[in-house]
């Protein structure tokens, strides 16, 4: 017998009687007055940086002086460099900034939902030194609950939550910022919808 | 053999250290705390993963087909594997068709679990972990702790040497932060030369065929986007139904491991990426038999938070070494005596049933009834030291009957006021390192039922 069926038989004889999932009332969950407020409260608190931008024409100027401070900076939401989507390791490791848009973001957790479409290079928004998540307020759900009602995690190859820049405690618990991924993570908000 | 009470004695030898461990522990335990305090739904969540968890055991077989199924209409190639031995050996074949020699693995509990490391390096492939715990540890020749602070024994003097040898960092810089950035210099090159990359897996999708795999450090990312190969290995009860679960298990998992809102990264992996291999190795290694125990099924529902091991008194003041195995802590507990019931025999013995674990889990496991349940399975099955074994039948008859209950208590105290050499000798293994209480005249029974009536 093959290890599949062998696991799948057992499996089969063994399992418990059938039980019914539970219905997941969103509106059990916590609510927050004002949503931006709360985004940027625990965007803090978890390492991250945000600056309010109220329409496209801000946006652009914004994107401009960052881009102005190296010449190591991939914006994804513009012109593309030449391949992005097939460049290796060894070519992107000396990317300084990197910035792209957000889909969703959750107001209890900070976290920005990207799919593969938004970074086109699976590996860019973990390998650049600094990561820019541009969003929409209208963007910002309150929960984890929220945020899967509005997106669809098949509908590309990969997709991520991010929630603040990489870190750990591994060394007697004391918090550094920046791990293996990006010491440092931005999210611009923009109050007029800008795709 | 070593037990767990020996080798806790050796742990406990060092005073100072065993506080300062006990401590580092209830600060993560109480950062879980203040999480779970700031959502008004926190039990209606726990209720929800194990209700989730319930129903997904019970038509198991039916979601890893749905998840095979749409795994592999995603271009992923799907393994199974009965045990130990067959997963490893899934992971060399891969690595031997590749012809690579080396590869990067972030934190996978299974792969701990198997003693995937141990093999391959015997097969002369070099593994890196990529934790910045599991590094350190993997420096020093040393399993991890705890399984997600996997250097929570160490002080930073000790990760300092340890880098110090291997990295050459400074001598005597024991700066967090100097120290992590050197092990992520050490590390990025890792990650850029490997072609190869091993992850664990906290949840796989059956309707989507995806999983998603959780860290704060990036490491499991930047490993499997730059490998040519990703291999994910998991055991088979990661499987959730439908990806609008994941909301209710990644609101649980970071606030009970370690008080966070979430990770910093929750990554869905769907597809391969253009040009790339994408294996996942599901993986039983006794899990379908702990499904058959009924007493100990639920144990399967476990999603590795580590609550807790944070929670537990007899963890905190013991350290994950006195388990002897991958797995430690009250689950540790549960799940090993299902692998080997004999080697494992002392786990449930390492626990005052006080109950915190159950109190804390995120998936409503009964932990510490399982732990009791457990003692009697072993009392029977295992040879177990003939002083344990009387002193279970004793508190089983003992618990079993009120009177008896009543009797033992007052017999207790009467002897604790006067014969207390009788307690207090060397004999007695709960007077070592332990002072032994005056013991009250009345007990709380006693005193409540004469207060009520006042
Ligand atoms: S048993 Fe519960 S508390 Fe312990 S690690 Fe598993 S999920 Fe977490």
């Amino acid at each position: 017998m093959s290890g599949r069926a062998a696991i799948l038989n057992t499996i089969k004889n063994n399992k418990p009687a059938a039980t019914a999932l539970p219905f997941i009332d969103v509106s059990a969950a916590i609510q927050y007055i004002d949503l931006l407020q709360q985004y940027k409260t625990v965007l803090e608190s978890i390492g991250g940086s945000w600056q309010e931008l109220n329409n496209e024409i801000e946006l652009e100027a914004a994107i401009q002086s960052i881009t102005g401070t190296s010449t190591a900076v991939v914006n994804t939401m513009l012109s593309l460099p030449k391949d992005l989507a097939g460049v290796d390791a060894v070519a992107l490791e000396p990317t300084a900034i990197a910035i792209m848009k957000g889909l969703v973001a959750v107001a209890e957790n900070a976290a920005i939902w990207v799919t593969e479409e938004q970074m086109v290079n699976r590996l860019l928004p973990f390998i650049c030194q600094q990561l820019v998540l541009v969003i929409n307020e209208h963007d910002i759900v309150p929960t984890m609950h929220h945020a899967y009602k509005k997106i669809n995690v098949a509908a590309t190859g990969f997709g991520v939550f991010i929630a603040g820049p990489s870190k750990t405690a591994d060394i007697e618990q004391s918090l550094v910022i920046g791990a293996h991924g990006p010491i440092g993570l931005k999210v611009i908000i923009v109050k007029n919808k800008y795709v | 053999m070593k037990d767990h009470a020996s080798l806790a004695e050796q742990f406990i030898k060092d005073e100072a250290r065993t506080d300062w461990h006990d401590e580092t522990l209830w600060f993560v335990r109480q950062k879980r705390d203040k999480a779970a305090y700031g959502l008004p739904e926190w039990e209606q969540l726990r209720t929800w993963a194990s209700e989730i968890k319930d129903h997904t055991l019970s038509a198991l077989d039916n979601y890893l087909v749905e998840f095979e199924t749409n795994a592999i209409a995603n271009g992923i190639k799907v393994h199974w594997a009965v045990d130990a031995a067959a997963h490893n050996k899934i992971v060399y074949d891969i690595m031997k068709a590749q012809g690579v020699k080396k590869l990067v693995k972030s934190k996978s509990m299974l792969t701990e679990e198997c003693h995937l490391n141990e093999y391959l390096q015997q097969q002369g492939i070099e593994v890196v972990d990529t934790d910045l715990g599991e590094r350190i540890v993997q420096f020093r020749k040393e399993p991890p702790s705890h399984i997600v602070l996997p250097a929570i024994h160490l002080k930073k003097q000790e990760v300092s040497d340890t880098f110090h040898e291997h990295l050459q960092t400074e001598k005597g810089n024991n700066d967090p932060q100097y120290l992590t950035h050197a092990a992520r210099l050490h590390l990025r090159e890792k990650f850029i030369e490997s072609s190869v990359a091993i992850t664990g897996v906290n949840f796989a999708v059956a309707e989507t065929g995806g999983f998603v795999v959780c860290t704060n450090e990036g490491n499991a990312d930047m490993g499997a986007h730059a490998a040519k190969v990703h291999i994910a290995c998991m055991g088979f009860e990661k499987i959730i139904p439908k990806a609008a679960h994941l909301s209710v298990f990644l609101r649980l998992l970071a606030r009970s491991a370690t008080g966070q809102p979430i990770t910093t990264y929750s990554s869905h992996f769907n597809k391969p990426r253009h040009g790339q291999e994408l294996h996942v190795v599901i993986v039983d290694n006794g899990r379908s038999r702990q499904l058959g125990r009924e007493d100990f099924r639920n144990s399967l529902k476990c999603i590795r938070c580590a609550a807790c091991f944070n929670t537990c008194p007899v963890y905190r003041r013991s350290g994950g070494y006195s388990y002897h195995t991958a797995v430690a802590g009250p689950i540790g507990a549960i799940l090993n005596p299902n692998l080997d019931v004999q080697a494992y025999s002392d786990l449930p013995f390492a626990s005052t049933l006080c109950g915190s674990c159950t109190n804390v889990c995120p998936v409503k496991i009964d932990i510490h009834q399982q732990l009791w349940k457990w003692r009697q399975v072993v009392t029977e099955e295992a040879k177990v030291p003939i002083s344990k074994k009387m002193g279970m039948r004793f508190m089983a008859w003992i618990l079993d009957c009120n009177v008896n209950y009543k009797a033992a208590g007052k017999i207790g105290r009467w002897v604790m006021r006067n014969l207390p050499f009788l307690v207090k000798n060397k004999l007695n293994p709960w007077y070592k390192q332990r002072e032994m209480p005056d013991a009250p005249k009345e007990s709380f029974k006693e005193w409540y039922i004469k207060n009520k009536k006042a």
